[in-house]
């Protein structure tokens, strides 16, 4: 470091200032992704945190651990720290805004003020409902249902509430800054089709942001003025509909669940015609279904009431529309297989965590047809079995694609490269630690063990003590890329411009890029993926 | 919308300056009209859920909801409808006035509208303390007549969720158009360079059209003998 004071041989965007000032002031997208990424890390260990005591009360059939009081706190800020804090804004705040303007061409994103305000909102929700987990918690569970949360519940519901609220401003400004972004300022020759799927994908959480959010935001808002001035719109008292918030809510949080999956898919989409050198068969099938996702996406929030007392039509209705949304996405896995066909594949880092995806997200998405069926998913409801789909979908499926994307991308953001062997180690722990945590919880729930109890009979601890041994891997398998990552950043060998000799335009900068992303205005001249493998030529 | 880049190269000129992101002036403008469009389809859709609710219990409580819209003061609500409309009348003109690059008139256009914006505030304002006193703010000391009391309530709620939600819109506008009001005195804006006049005059409309759909669902569905 004592050579810092010299003039860098090449400025780029990690040298071009050095203080604090300079990073929290900054406007430059591709610093707010990094501030983004340390945020999101820091909420990330602290909701495995949670997590982790979770897995230890279940360890033993007792309560012995904690109180109720204190398990339905705890996976209440697990739930809203994992969805709100981290799944949601993950790939968009980090990989999208890092990798948006270069994958389009542009020196920024559309609104770069706008962009560092978003990191501040994220900061400032953050803040309000850590606040009130270290001042008491919440113990209504992330979903805020009322009449409780508005009327019973005596914990700090209204500054989390305010807290997830201001959060999803900052999604709101990111989703409007990309659309805009991606609409108007794309390089000379980048036509709609010629994107890479990827940015297709953050296109469509986009939508979704925009037009998901605000409802959202509106329910939580009438959650709190009903908690404060007792205004009672949900009130059954005086003939308000707990009901109503429910369909608020899920209006949102059911599209919200594609918000934390999209992504995924766009960036398992590059990785996987990268690693098999080939183009990405059906791209527009593959662009299309990220569409069809976001508008399917908001039809079927009802499957998440089928026992809450809505009339059976609507019940039907819901679970009909539920089993659309699986086309879309089989589409996608069937698109990814015919891409990896007669391809010439190499198994690299991201690679795994995209073959991992793939798995994960396929068991995942056939359990959510399980719960679709209406007569299925009043058997399993409220059981382990959901507490498993979601995590196959949520965990197995968007985390790993978040690291997939990580791994693939970290010679371009840190400009170093990490240990490959250390990789591929991480990412096979994490996938052998994830199925033992989560596979037992699908037969726990089919046996009938109910989720958000901190007791359990004797007869399930068997697949409880293996599911917690997996959880102890699984957050091995975490730790892992957090350490030798950090590593890179100092002692990693250089990258070189393209180390996958992956197309698009972001690799055909230096690593890390300079501040204003490209020398010269790049021209596209060529479709996305036109990759050309040895061995793979004659499909 | 200048931004400079934090390499420390010298500040860009003032007046219609390109950001350091676009290529041309079209581009910014184009980029920031989409910009504020989008946003405002977060907000149709932030009102739209309470909308919706409206119209669930609406439907569910008709007696209630007539009684609790007869109670509305609908001098006021007709006032602050038509002084909403003429405020969007000026703010189209002074949007027209920074186009042309003329000075004195959209900053005396700007004023006239904010000056609407206070009017309609401060009629909102005797309306909320006349419903205070009368309790008929929903909660422990509510008490309304009427052939349905009790889901009154509920109208009333929404009435103080919608009109407040409305009401800190205005705010916010306010605090928009002072900064339109401070940057058109300095000069900033001529044919070149108008976008923030006409992005903040989406927005004005924008508000301006939510009460549209609110002054009949809260003041005219009881109709009135
Ligand atoms: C080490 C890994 C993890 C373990 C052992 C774990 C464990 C658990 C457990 C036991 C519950 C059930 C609480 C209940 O009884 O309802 C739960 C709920 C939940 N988890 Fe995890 N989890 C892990 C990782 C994650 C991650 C990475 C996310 C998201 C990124 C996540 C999101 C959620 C959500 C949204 C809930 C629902 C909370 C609720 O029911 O209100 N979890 N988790
Ligand atoms: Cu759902």
């Amino acid at each position: 470091m004592s050579v810092a004071l010299a003039q860098p041989e090449r400025p780029d965007y990690l040298n071009d200032g050095y203080g604090i000032k300079s990073w929290l002031l900054t406007r430059d997208h591709k610093r707010i992704a990094l501030l983004y990424l340390a945020s999101i890390t820091l909420f990330f260990v602290l909701g495995g945190i949670f997590a982790l005591i979770i897995r230890l009360e279940l360890l033993t059939p007792a309560g012995d651990l904690v109180t109720s009081q204190t398990y339905n706190k705890l996976f209440t800020m697990h739930g809203v720290i994992m969805v709100f804090f981290f799944l949601i804004p993950s790939i968009p705040a980090v990989l999208g805004n890092f990798l948006i303007p270069l994958m389009v061409g542009a020196r920024d994103l559309a609104f770069p003020r706008l962009n560092l305000l978003s990191w501040y909102v994220y900061v400032v929700g953050g803040v309000f409902t850590l606040t009130a987990a270290i001042t008491g918690g919440v113990d209504t569970g992330w979903t805020f249902y009322t009449p409780y949360s508005s009327t019973y519940s005596n914990t700090h519901v209204v500054l989390t509430v305010v807290g997830v609220f201001i959060t999803g401003f900052s999604s709101i400004l990111t989703g409007l800054n990309f659309i805009v972004t991606i609409h108007k300022m794309r390089a000379p020759g980048l036509s709609w089709f010629r994107l890479p799927l990827f940015v297709w994908s953050m296109y469509a959480t986009s939508m979704i942001f925009i037009l998901g959010t605000p409802v959202l935001a509106i329910s939580l808002v009438l959650v709190g003025l009903e908690r404060i001035f007792r205004i009672g719109i949900f009130d059954p008292h005086i003939g308000g509909d707990p009901l109503l918030f429910q369909h608020l809510f899920w209006f949102y949080s059911h599209p919200a669940v594609y918000i934390m999956i999209l992504p995924s898919m766009g960036v398992v989409s590059e990785i996987i015609t990268c690693f098999s050198r080939k183009r990405a068969f059906g791209y527009n099938f593959i662009a299309f279904s990220s569409v069809a996702i976001a508008v399917l996406g908001f039809l079927v929030w009802g499957h998440h009431m089928f026992v809450s007392g809505q009339s059976v039509a609507a019940g039907v209705i819901f679970s009909g529309l539920s089993f659309l949304v699986a086309i879309p996405s089989a589409i996608k896995v069937f698109n990814w297989t015919a891409t990896l066909y007669k391809g010439s594949v190499s198994y690299q880092t991201p690679m795994l965590y995209a073959f991992g995806f793939i798995g994960l997200f396929t068991i995942g998405g056939l359990t959510g047809l399980f719960l679709a069926t209406l007569g299925v998913d009043v058997h399993v409801h409220d059981t382990y079995f959901i507490i498993a789909h979601f995590h196959y979908i949520m965990v197995g499926g968007a985390v790993m694609g978040y690291l997939g994307g990580i791994h693939f991308w970290w010679p371009k953001i840190s400009g170093r490269m990490y240990p490959e062997w250390w990789g591929r180690v991480a990412a096979v722990v994490v996938f052998l630690g994830f199925n033992l945590t989560f596979f037992p919880q699908f037969i726990l729930g089919y046996l009938g063990m109910p989720r958000r109890y901190h007791a359990y009979p004797p007869e399930f601890q068997v697949l409880n003590v293996m599911s917690t041994a997996g959880a102890s891997i699984l957050g091995i398998g975490y730790l892992l890329p957090l350490v030798y990552l950090t590593w890179s950043m100092r002692y990693g060998p250089k990258a070189s411009a393209n180390p996958w000799a992956a197309k698009g335009l972001e690799w055909e900068t230096t690593s890390p890029p300079p501040t204003e992303n490209f020398l010269e205005t790049p021209i596209v001249t060529e479709e996305a993926y036109a990759y050309a493998a040895p061995g793979a030529t004659h499909v | 919308m200048s931004d400079r880049s934090m390499a420390g190269e010298a500040p860009a000129p003032r007046a219609h300056a390109v950001a350091h992101q676009f290529d041309d002036a079209a581009q910014q403008h184009e980029a920031g009209l989409l910009g504020m469009w989008t946003f405002l389809v977060t907000e149709i859709l932030f009102f739209g859920g309470m909308f919706a609710g409206y119209t669930v219990y609406r439907s569910l409580y008709p007696n209630a909801f007539r009684a609790g819209s007869h109670a509305m003061n609908l001098q006021i609500g007709s006032i602050n409808t038509a002084v909403l409309i003429l405020s969007s009348l000026t703010m189209a003109l002074a949007v027209h006035a920074s186009q042309t690059g003329r000075k004195k008139p959209l900053v005396a256009y700007l004023s006239v509208t904010m000056l609407f914006g206070l009017i309609f505030l401060g009629f909102k304002a005797i309306e909320w303390t006349a419903e205070f006193r009368e309790h008929h703010v929903p909660g422990p000391h509510f008490s309304f007549g009427g052939p349905d009391p009790v889901h009154s309530q509920i109208f009333f709620s929404f009435y103080f969720a919608m009109t407040g939600m409305h009401a800190l819109h205005m705010v916010i506008g306010l605090g928009l158009m002072t900064f339109l009001l401070i940057t058109a005195r300095q000069g900033r804006y001529g044919p070149e360079y108008h976008a923030p006049v006409v992005v903040g005059g989406l927005y004005w409309h924008f508000v301006d059209i939510v009460w549209i759909f609110l002054y009949p669902l809260l003041y005219l569905i009881g109709a009135r003998k």
